[in-house]
């Protein structure tokens, strides 16, 4: 029996994980994370995690399994490690994925760090992957059963010291039978929607949240669209923060391309401000180097395996390099759309071996 | 998980005396309206009347000053809001209220309101180091322009940290205008004595549940020649100033809960005294560095309380830590999603926010006994040793 912290965001997923941990005879205490001060002010509705209806909902789903249950304030943290970072990457024409970061810096660290602190022994969630002992008495991290749920990616920052403290119990199983337990188990939450987007951007519109939040700290308020095959400018904005690579919506082009093919945005400047766009082509990348790696395991040479380089995003066969800091990735197949400041999350079959941010990536046709 | 639970948060609430129990339970079956005119409406009456007389009695008011609400913070809202626009209504120059900075957040929140709805002017004035409110800070606010002052509110007794209030003094210097002044003495009956007309206040706010009563009813012992405006607006039942069917139950079981706990007060508090002294005096044996708020133990705090620091700690820890252990307390205030921010009574009193969120409230009551604070006792070293290995982390 292990002292276990269960982190209960209100939804059915960290709900029915906490009940499983209980049921296997773990001595469960919910927490719910208050990742803002005022939790009405980062979003409203009920598909996030920080609105004061989550945390009741938390709150009724620990009464059902019957567990304690407590909010902790992690809003400086969650501010400063994530809020702060997800600000400074889009400045910096980067796209960076905050739920990466969250894991990183605040559920596997801040409140992990909190719990063993406390005299508990391990955090348990409601991510879908699985862990399982490998032959080197390593913990090792795979992908969940249920590859559609599968939500290894965005827990592929965790180190093998973060692993050996971690449970997801819910791994083994799909989302309608993870519903259908929660109904049985007579939570209320069972029906409740998943939760989309990011959890501290109200109505998913990131552009209008970050012209609001970046204000002076913006890198421009407006600048040209220029097409990448003629060199023309054919249109503007009101700040590149809201454009993310490979995006095609929104762009509101004055001038349609000459071979009438939508665009896409290739290339984002955030100190002069321009933005290129161009044909779907002109996406695909074949190298990606990565920084800034984390390793689930042993540190590898050389992987041969896949990469996945965004969330529920496709596996790209690739080799891996590393070199200290450097991740140097060759895709086997070409991938199209690739932003720097989003995660490669490498693995080897199920397996998760780690991670690195991409910070550049080379065009198949580079550009002219 | 221990079996024994170690209740120490009766100023939350305090379980219900057999007495009021015996006379809830007693009316829960009946029929009766107190406003119909039959038989059944008379007797329900007939209780209604007798509670009010009880009470009037042990709090030094006459039965008509009482008015039955469904508890402090609807009390409070009356008091405020209706003195306050009764009174301007009388002259549209009274347009300021003053208070401390300590009161308890049923008084602070209808005060913003009125400032930010109703063009109040709302002055929060400052305390000492122990939660006293500064009388000359109250002196002087009055003295700025005695006849624009509506209303003082004046906390018999802070909720966080015990300190009694100077209200002598208060009333006092109000008299000297004619101010009415309303006190919030939700904390204070039954542990120190309260005599509404000895007192000298003018509006007074108590409820059930912190004496031994049922939640959801108490009153606004308030003096019949102030006017007040109604807040609740219907059937009129108390006094026109407030309006719904009365809660014959609730009223029979908080008239039997404030008369036991107003004639057990003294024996009640000297013995709540001993306890909370050797609960204050073991705790910091056992962590050297924990310290008291609030004034020392004596007569300016009330008996039960017991609100201390301990450096180096969130107090949400200490207070999971116990609660794991079946030892239950506070950290004081809390917002409705229980994120704890940091006190606004210990801001107010000069402490900053690492100190604000360091501290817990212990508070005894009738059911306590030596083997809680024992227990407790027993607890706070590792449980603070492991909270301060958790801090900052």
């Amino acid at each position: 029996m292990a002292r276990v912290v269960a982190a209960m965001s209100g939804g059915v997923d960290s709900a029915v994980a906490a009940a499983r941990a209980a049921e296997a005879g773990h001595d469960v205490t919910g927490v719910h994370l208050a990742l803002s001060r005022n939790p009405a002010s980062y979003r409203s509705g009920a598909r996030g995690c920080c609105t004061i209806e989550d945390s009741n909902d938390a709150r009724r789903a620990a009464d059902v399994i019957g567990i304690p249950f407590y909010v902790w304030d992690l809003s400086d943290r969650f501010h400063e490690d994530v809020v702060e970072d997800f600000m400074d990457e889009y400045a910096a024409g980067r796209t960076p994925n905050p739920c990466l970061r969250c894991n990183e810096k605040i559920k596997f660290a801040a409140v992990l760090d909190r719990a063993l602190a406390l005299g508990f022994d391990a955090v348990a969630t409601g991510h879908y992957a699985q862990l399982r002992a490998g032959s080197d008495g390593l913990i090792e991290m795979h992908r969940a059963a249920d590859h559609a749920k599968d939500q290894s990616y965005v827990l592929g920052v965790l180190t093998q010291e973060q692993l050996r403290h971690s449970m997801f119990p819910l791994g083994d199983t799909d989302k309608p039978a993870v519903r259908r337990e929660a109904e049985a188990r007579g939570l209320l939450v069972a029906d409740k929607p998943d939760s989309h987007d990011i959890c501290f951007v109200a109505d998913g519109d990131n552009a209008g949240w970050l012209r609001e939040k970046l204000g002076d700290r913006a890198p421009n308020h407006g600048g040209d669209i220029v097409d990448a095959t003629t060199g023309e400018t054919v249109g503007s904005h009101t700040g590149s923060y809201g454009f993310t690579i490979g995006q095609r919506r929104g762009l509101r082009l004055g001038t349609p391309a000459a071979d009438g093919k939508p665009r896409f945005v290739l290339d984002i400047e955030p100190v002069s401000g321009t933005v290129t766009v161009g044909p779907r082509e002109r996406l695909s990348v074949d190298h990606i180097t990565g920084t800034r790696p984390r390793w689930c395991g042993t540190v590898p040479e050389r992987v041969e395996g896949t990469v996945q380089l965004r969330a529920h995003g496709a596996e790209h066969r690739a080799v891996v390099h590393v070199s200290g800091d450097r991740v140097d990735i060759d895709l086997v197949d070409p991938a199209e759309g690739i932003a720097p400041g989003q995660a490669a999350v490498i693995y080897d079959g199920t397996r998760v071996v780690g991670s690195a941010t991409i910070e550049a990536t080379r065009s198949v046709e580079a550009l002219r | 998980m221990t079996d024994r639970i170690v209740y120490l948060d009766h100023a939350a609430t305090t379980p219900m005396l057999p007495v009021a129990v015996e006379a809830m339970t007693r009316h829960l079956s009946g029929v009766g309206n107190a406003s119909s005119l039959h038989a059944s409406g008379r007797a329900a009456r007939r209780v209604v009347e007798e509670s009010r007389e009880t009470i009037a009695g042990v709090i030094g008011a006459r039965p008509g000053d009482v008015v039955f609400t469904s508890g402090g913070t609807e009390s409070d809202n009356l008091a405020l809001k209706g003195i306050f626009w009764a009174r301007r209504e009388q002259d549209p120059r009274r347009t300021r209220i003053l208070a401390t900075a300590i009161e308890h957040h049923a008084v602070l929140d209808p005060l913003l309101w009125l400032g930010r709805y109703d063009n109040a002017e709302v002055e929060l004035l400052p305390v000492s180091a122990e939660g006293v409110l500064d009388v000359e800070s109250l002196r002087d606010s009055i003295a700025r322009d005695p006849s624009s002052v509506a209303l003082v509110s004046v906390m018999w007794a802070n909720n966080e940290v015990g300190s009694l209030q100077p209200l002598d003094e208060v009333v006092a210097l109000a008299a000297e205008h004619e101010i009415p002044v309303h006190t919030d003495a939700v904390q204070a009956l039954g542990q120190v004595p309260v005599d509404f007309a000895a007192s000298g206040v003018d509006a007074l706010t108590f409820t059930g549940h912190k004496v031994g009563g049922p939640y959801g009813v108490g009153a606004l012992v308030v003096r019949r020649d102030l006017p007040v405006s109604a807040l609740v607006h219907g059937g009129g039942q108390e006094r026109d100033i407030r309006s719904g069917t009365l809660d014959i139950p609730a009223i029979a079981g908080l008239a039997a809960a404030v008369e036991a706990s107003v004639k057990a007060q003294h024996e009640h508090a000297a013995r709540l005294t001993d306890l909370r002294d050797d609960l204050v005096r073991r705790v910091i044996e056992v962590v050297p560095d924990a310290h008291l708020h609030g004034a020392p133990s004596g007569p300016r705090r009330l008996p039960g309380n017991a609100h201390i620091g301990f450096p180096g700690c969130e107090g949400d820890s200490i207070l999971m830590l116990l609660d794991a252990r079946g030892i239950e307390c506070s950290t004081g205030s809390a917002c409705s999603a229980g994120v704890p921010q940091p006190s606004h009574v210990l801001l107010a009193m000069g402490c900053d926010n690492d100190q604000a969120r360091h501290s817990l409230r212990f508070t005894l009551g009738h059911t306590t006994t030596p083997a809680d604070v024992d227990a407790l006792v027993e607890a706070i070293g590792p449980v603070v040793e492991r909270a301060r290995a958790a801090k900052g982390l």
